[in-house]
């Protein structure tokens, strides 16, 4: 019962009145579903397994798409250099890539919050020094950053260790150069939202700060640190690929779609197009219709735009 | 402001003195720089007299400064893939970089203002709407696949352009130019394109947006009053006023253009500092990463407070607002 009830009252709110009204972003939602549901399920339901040595043939390498004269219906949008379909090498990829971008902000969103909520609701010294590292963090392209990260990290780590972690070292660079954001929306909400009565009455019945910040502070930046997560989610997925391309990302055994373009572009010369091309595509899909999303929730939970 | 210019600079070197520390850091205990030197057949006493020549024996904050002193002094050491002074090595790939980066920047500057003024008086005209739809498209393409199509396209299907390095260039003096020389110059045209494109649709769109705000007001009513024509409305009064924002988006997106170089470099091939940093990267080459840093920190720094500067000078409300704030906490 409770659970219809709070289904009428989602299916009931302004923001799913204005999600109905903006056909653009029902069709964005259901791309990015559409990828959460391909790359999510992707082990059981992609075509071929792709990483199982044994199914591959490199007699089936550098097929063409389905729909051109050599190209052969079991492979839809064609094969690799090493006889790999592309479809499911695109699923799995997007996989990865899917799951980097989502732990990135997850980690950026964690961090930036609550440097945020420290910087505004203590002041002072803290503050400043905090708002300070942001500034010279600011001044820098993200991108910047992280390849800085991963490279430190790549000297600091022995080599096979490094190929093991590299995945999580991509993860804390993106996030690393993305939770400034974060930060400073969450540091401009909290100092509104600390002189404000209910958080004065909290502190005189002697609640702990700490307390403070996570139950009477947090529920209202929650909405700003969404919008921001989901443009946040489209940039990590794009710096992601960036650095996968570079050939600093993710290793080679669990290649994202940024490796994938990057391997198709060594045949791009050879005419071997589709290679590239169809990861590339995803890629530029999965971003636009998050950030659509990201664009919509802006406008939707902003009143003043109403 | 001469108060504001002396704060700005302070910042300016204490974010210097900042990135130079993470330099620094990076420099000495990243592995270990005795070992990096001297390899694996040195014995521990020679280890041990290296250490001491080199000061790694003194404390933190005297090491510390010595290399400041010698950054200052532009010694950054030999790095340890090339064997090469990492000085020398930067000087040579610099101009590749700053030509690159100086095309894409002109090529945004003189697309992207036009097309902005174009679709913010042509509010509502069926090219605007065009030019706005590509725009979005250059807004969520990544870089490197803005090359690749590139390539694609005009040297793999029609083989107009060269798809990889710089052609041939000319010396003047340490500063090698593409600039001069056929070869040079159309080896420029991709690698330009796709990393002026972002910055065209931004400044595109910056100046549609600011160009819309103008028109509304109160004095372009009164200059169509007066009778002027169009021309001299869009582009001697309302043009002018959006030059402000301009201004301090491009000197900021500078910055980006000389970072998305990196990019840029790795799919053309271009023989650039960003091409060496990332290759740095992948060996580990500390000395480079370090000198690579602090250099292009220096011109985010110097970009930064340029742009600021210039902010005031360009707009003379700014001087006057901050002169009325500052007289009201007195």
């Amino acid at each position: 019962m409770a659970f219809a009830d709070t289904m009428r009252r989602a299916l009931d709110s302004d923001l799913f009145y204005s999600f109905r009204r903006s056909p653009v972003t029902v069709a964005a939602a259901v791309t990015a579903a559409l990828f959460l549901f391909a790359s999510g399920f992707a082990p059981w339901i992609a075509p071929h397994n792709t990483y199982e040595v044994v199914t591959l043939n490199l007699s089936n390498a550098f097929l063409p798409p389905a729909w051109t004269p050599s190209g052969r219906a079991e492979f839809l949008l064609g094969t690799d250099d090493q006889g790999r379909d592309v479809l499911s090498t695109i699923m799995l990829g997007a996989r990865v890539s899917m799951a980097v971008g989502f732990a990135a902000v997850l980690f950026a969103a964690a961090l930036g919050i609550t440097l945020g909520l420290v910087s505004g609701y203590v002041g002072g010294m803290v503050d400043a020094a905090i708002m300070r590292v942001a500034d010279v963090m600011l001044s820098f392209p993200a991108i910047l950053i992280a390849l800085l990260i991963d490279g430190v990290a790549r000297s600091v780590l022995p080599r096979d260790l490094h190929t093991k972690v590299s995945i999580y070292v991509l993860i804390v660079s993106i996030g690393l150069s993305t939770w400034v954001q974060y930060a400073r929306t969450v540091r401009a909400i909290t100092m509104v939202e600390k002189s404000k009565e209910y958080v004065q009455a909290a502190r005189v019945i002697g609640l702990h700060p700490a307390l403070i910040m996570l139950r009477h502070v947090l529920p209202n930046v929650l909405g700003p640190v969404l919008v921001i997560a989901t443009i946040g989610l489209a940039l990590a997925i794009l710096t992601e690929a960036t650095l996968s391309f570079l050939g600093v990302g993710v290793p080679p055994t669990q290649p994202s779609l940024g490796t994938l373009i990057r391997i198709g572009n060594n045949f791009l010369f050879s005419g071997e197009w589709w290679m590239t091309i169809f990861p590339g595509a995803a890629l530029v899909i999965l971003v636009l219709a998050v950030n659509l999303l990201g664009d919509w929730l802006r406008d939707a939970l902003n009143p003043k735009l109403r | 402001m001469a108060a504001y210019i002396v704060r700005r600079l302070l910042q300016a070197v204490l974010v210097m003195l900042t990135v130079g520390l993470i330099a620094f850091a990076m420099f000495n205990y990243v592995g270990d720089p005795v070992f990096n030197l001297v390899g694996q057949d040195a014995t521990a006493e020679d280890r041990e007299r290296i250490r001491v020549s080199l000061g790694l024996d003194r404390p933190f904050y005297v090491q510390y400064a010595r290399f400041i002193g010698n950054a200052v002094q532009g010694q950054f050491g030999t790095s340890y893939r090339v064997g090469m002074k990492v000085t020398t090595l930067l000087a040579e790939r610099l101009p590749a970089t700053l030509e690159l980066v100086f095309a894409a920047a002109v090529i945004s500057l003189f697309v992207g203002v036009p097309l902005g003024v174009y679709t913010g008086i042509h509010r509502y005209g069926l090219l605007s709407r065009a030019f706005l739809t590509f725009s979005l498209v250059g807004i969520s393409l990544p870089t490197f696949l803005i090359g690749i199509l590139l390539i694609l396209v005009f040297s793999v299907i029609l083989g107009w352009l060269p798809s990889f390095g710089r052609g041939q260039v000319v010396s003047l003096g340490w500063w090698s130019t593409g600039f001069l020389t056929k070869s040079g110059l159309r080896s420029l045209v991709l690698p330009a394109v796709t990393l002026g494109l972002f910055q065209t649709t931004l400044i595109m769109r910056l100046v549609r947006a600011e160009m819309l705000e103008v028109l509304r007001t109160d004095y372009i009513k009164f200059a169509r009053a007066r009778g002027l024509s169009e021309r001299t409305i869009n582009f001697g009064h309302a043009l002018k006023n959006t030059m402000v924002p301009v201004i301090t988006i491009m000197g900021l997106q500078i910055g980006g253009l000389i970072a998305f170089a990196i990019i840029t470099e790795t799919v053309f091939q271009w023989p650039g500092m960003g091409l060496l940093f990332l290759q740095a990267i992948q060996y580990a080459d500390i000395p480079v990463m370090s000198c690579y840093l602090i250099l292009v920190a220096l011109m985010f720094v110097l970009i930064n407070l340029a742009v600021d500067l210039l902010y005031y000078a360009v707009d003379p409300r700014l001087r006057a607002d901050r002169a009325a704030v500052a007289g009201r906490s007195v």
